[in-house]
């Protein structure tokens, strides 16, 4: 009789278990996420050098106390854990093990720099937790084939070339094309596309490089002009672009103007350059100029104005880091709203390699977000702009630079 | 890197630990146990994580110590530390990727590398007295990250990419997790480095380089060969800072040029005058703060974790105007005399 009550019991424990088990298993969790919160790390740069990037950082978190205050995700809250790493690799380190180990965050966001992320980027795969959408262009963060938990964010630089590239073959086949380049791995990215996206159909008549210690690049210019060149691929960053514009001006060589995004910046490029000298440049675009009178009655500009005053009252409106830390917060908040409760690490990278035409409204109209287990990059499209008066004009089609996967 | 030790390696490292250890007086042959003692203690009870940061908190103290040997003892300042942690660094990064060198063999490498840089940068800056030194040297640490980024050396550097590495495993199939068999094989070249710099100090040469900081003609009068001892000290002190870039080169398992700033050239030189000048223990101190108190600082402020580490510098200067050490010296004494009076 006992034994057999016994039995009953455990019989009936086990059916319970049993019946209790799907309700269970709908909720899955990795360390940091509960029914309650979900905790998010991120490595920024708040001091040090590149402390300029550190309004990203911040952008972010504003926007998640905008995402909590209006319910949170799926009714959990964001707890944002974000550290300072000063640039600098080996305090990255530091800081994403403190945030894996230590915080237990579901995934590390938007960790800012290209040598920051190469530091962490064996760790985070070995560990098996998200580094996800870094905030740097380079090509090697979608390789799903041998870093899975890695994603990028943002056009990569080989993306951008070949949509200029696209560009040539169209406007000007028959040209001359002369570069100038920054002797370091972000222009080669760059030229690596452009050279893909030409496939040699257009001659490339002179390569000059320069460091980035050398003053000035004054007799590159001149060289490129006596080249021939008809097209300028202008790879520089924003000191020496500025410094090619005027003297390409100076000496009166008036090429197809090619400037890469990098430099693309009206306030520290094209107004020290001057705006006669600038007349006319070409560059890629992917996101909206807040400061572009053209989308001053766009409901997504006026929203971001909204969460500016209200989240990050103290940021800065003209500084193109808030629309993009916006806009990639954003973009998180999609994949978490898509992984419902299985919040496990192994979903969210599922999620993220699951993005189908999301629109964030602070992209350029028609660039959509696409992802899938062999494409790593979020935003491949991009559109040409040409400057007019005094900012840059968009026209033409939304082009896409789409590069394979995993190379 | 494998995790296969070399048969020969092993009875080498134990005899030059055990002729360390011999050479020492009884008591400090105590207290070395009691060190030991505790980091294995340490190493079996924090978190992998706490073990990492207190790895490099005395991989930090090592790169102090060797600019202490310099400036504290000898009196020539520098301003340019982070370069010899490059080099050393750099040292061991290359020997492992390119030369699939096993990485406790890159540690002498990469000392005897920085110094002999260390020797050949000392011998024309013997000319520079002071503050033009501290420029000179300053200078040295403003070219290293571009230096290790230019096209020549990108080969070997991995240009801006820097050279990411494999963390090393424990070896004999000991139980251990990398970051604790990390922190117990740095707490064993940190002791012999440390000892050996005690024993330094303590010889004739020790006591040459502290009478050219004190008083340099007098010291020359003497018959001391002014020039050989200022570059050889600054070939140890170069050699202590390599082996110490060699160390993190291993535990961070990545080298960059961004990861040798001017902000580390500087932080090595707070980390030294926070510990005290002239101190081997202090050393320590300087390089825990060195780790730590960035990230105090981070916890008041995100914006001005700058401003708020400046804060914490000043009242630690204030409250220890000569350091750590200076302090628990000063407290010493105060306490002796208070007994003797009685």
């Amino acid at each position: 009789m006992k034994t057999s009550s016994v039995r009953l019991l455990a019989t009936l424990a086990f059916g319970l278990a049993l019946a209790a088990s799907p309700a269970v298993a709908q909720k899955k969790y990795d360390p940091g996420a509960t029914d309650t919160e979900i905790k998010i790390g991120n490595i920024n740069p708040y001091s040090g050098p590149a402390s300029a990037y550190g309004t990203i950082g911040k952008t972010i978190g504003a926007y998640f106390k905008k995402v909590n205050a209006e319910g949170g995700i799926n009714g959990r809250k964001i707890n944002y854990i974000t550290y300072d790493d000063g640039y600098s690799p080996p305090k990255a380190v530091e800081q994403a093990r403190k945030l894996v180990e230590s915080d237990e965050v579901l995934l590390i966001f938007q960790s800012l720099g290209t040598p920051s992320n190469t530091a962490i980027h064996r760790y985070m795969n070995q560990k098996k937790v998200p580094q996800l959408f870094v905030a740097t262009g380079a090509t090697v963060w979608g390789d799903p084939k041998n870093f899975p938990w890695t994603m990028g964010w943002q056009p990569n630089y080989q993306s951008e070339g070949r949509v200029l590239a696209k560009y040539v073959l169209d406007k000007k086949p028959n040209g001359k094309i002369g570069i100038l380049y920054q002797n370091d791995d972000y222009s080669k990215d760059y030229m690596k596309g452009f050279k893909d996206g030409l496939a040699g159909k257009v001659q490339i008549v002179a390569e000059l490089p320069y460091e980035v210690t050398d003053p000035t690049i004054d007799s590159q210019i001149v060289n490129l002009k006596a080249s021939g060149a008809d097209i300028f691929f202008n790879v520089t960053t924003p000191k020496f672009a500025a410094q090619a514009i005027r003297k390409a001006a100076e000496i009166g060589w008036k090429p197809m103007h090619l400037l890469n995004s990098v430099s693309a910046s009206v306030g520290s490029v094209l107004k020290p350059a001057g705006f006669e000298a600038s007349q006319g440049i070409l560059t890629t675009s992917y996101i909206k100029d807040q400061t572009d009178p053209q989308w001053k009655n766009d409901p997504a500009m006026k929203e971001w104005i909204a969460f500016m005053d209200k989240y990050y009252p103290d940021g800065d409106k003209t500084s193109s880091f808030t629309v993009y830390g916006y806009t990639v917060a954003q973009t998180l908040v999609q994949v978490l709203k898509q992984a419902g409760d299985d919040l496990t690490r192994a979903n969210v990278m599922k999620q993220a390699a699951n993005l189908k035409n999301f629109e964030p409204g602070l992209l350029l109209p028609g660039i959509r977000i696409n992802t899938s287990p062999t494409d790593f990059f979020p935003i491949k499209q991009m559109q040409m702009a040409q400057f007019k008066g005094e900012s840059f004009e968009l026209f033409g089609p939304i082009i896409s630079g789409e590069i394979s996967s995993g190379m | 890197m494998t995790t296969r030790i070399e048969p020969l390696s092993v009875p080498i490292m134990a005899l030059v630990g055990a002729v360390v250890v011999v050479l020492l007086p009884y008591w400090k042959q105590i207290l070395l146990a009691i060190a030991v003692a505790i980091a294995i203690v340490l190493a079996f009870t924090l978190k992998n994580f706490i073990l990492f940061q207190l790895t490099l908190a005395l991989i930090y103290a090592l790169a102090i110590l060797g600019l202490n040997l310099l400036t504290g003892y000898n009196g020539q300042f520098s301003l340019g530390h982070s370069a010899f942690l490059a080099v050393g660094a750099y040292t061991a990064a290359i020997m492992m990727e390119h030369g699939g060198i096993d990485y406790y063999w890159t540690l002498p490498a990469a000392g005897v590398v920085c110094f002999v840089f260390g020797f050949l940068f000392g011998l024309p800056a013997l000319r520079l007295e002071g503050i033009y030194l501290a420029l000179a040297t300053f200078a040295l640490a403003i070219a290293m990250p571009q230096i290790l980024k230019s096209t020549p050396l990108e080969y070997w550097t991995g240009g801006v990419q820097g050279i990411v590495l494999l963390k090393p495993e424990a070896p004999f199939g000991l139980k251990l997790s990398s970051d604790q068999w990390l922190w117990i094989f740095t707490v064993a070249v940190a002791l012999v480095m440390y000892v050996c710099a005690y024993q330094l100090i303590k010889s004739r040469t020790g006591r040459a380089m502290i009478a050219i900081r004190d008083n340099s003609i007098a010291a020359k009068s003497m018959g001391i060969n002014l020039s050989l001892y200022k570059a050889l000290t600054f070939g140890v002190s170069a050699f202590y800072t390599g082996v110490a870039g060699a160390l993190g080169a291993i535990v961070i398992a990545f080298v960059a040029p961004d990861s040798f700033t001017l902000v580390l050239a500087i932080g090595l030189f707070v980390g030294m005058v926070v510990g005290g000048a002239a101190s081997i223990v202090g050393t320590l101190v300087g390089g825990l703060f060195l780790l730590f108190v960035p990230n105090i600082a981070e916890t008041f402020s995100k914006g001005l974790s700058g401003a708020f580490y400046g804060i914490i510098l000043i009242l630690t200067i204030y409250a220890m105007p000569s350091g750590a050490a200076g302090l628990v010296r000063l407290t010493l004494l105060r306490l002796m005399t208070r007994l003797a009076a009685r």
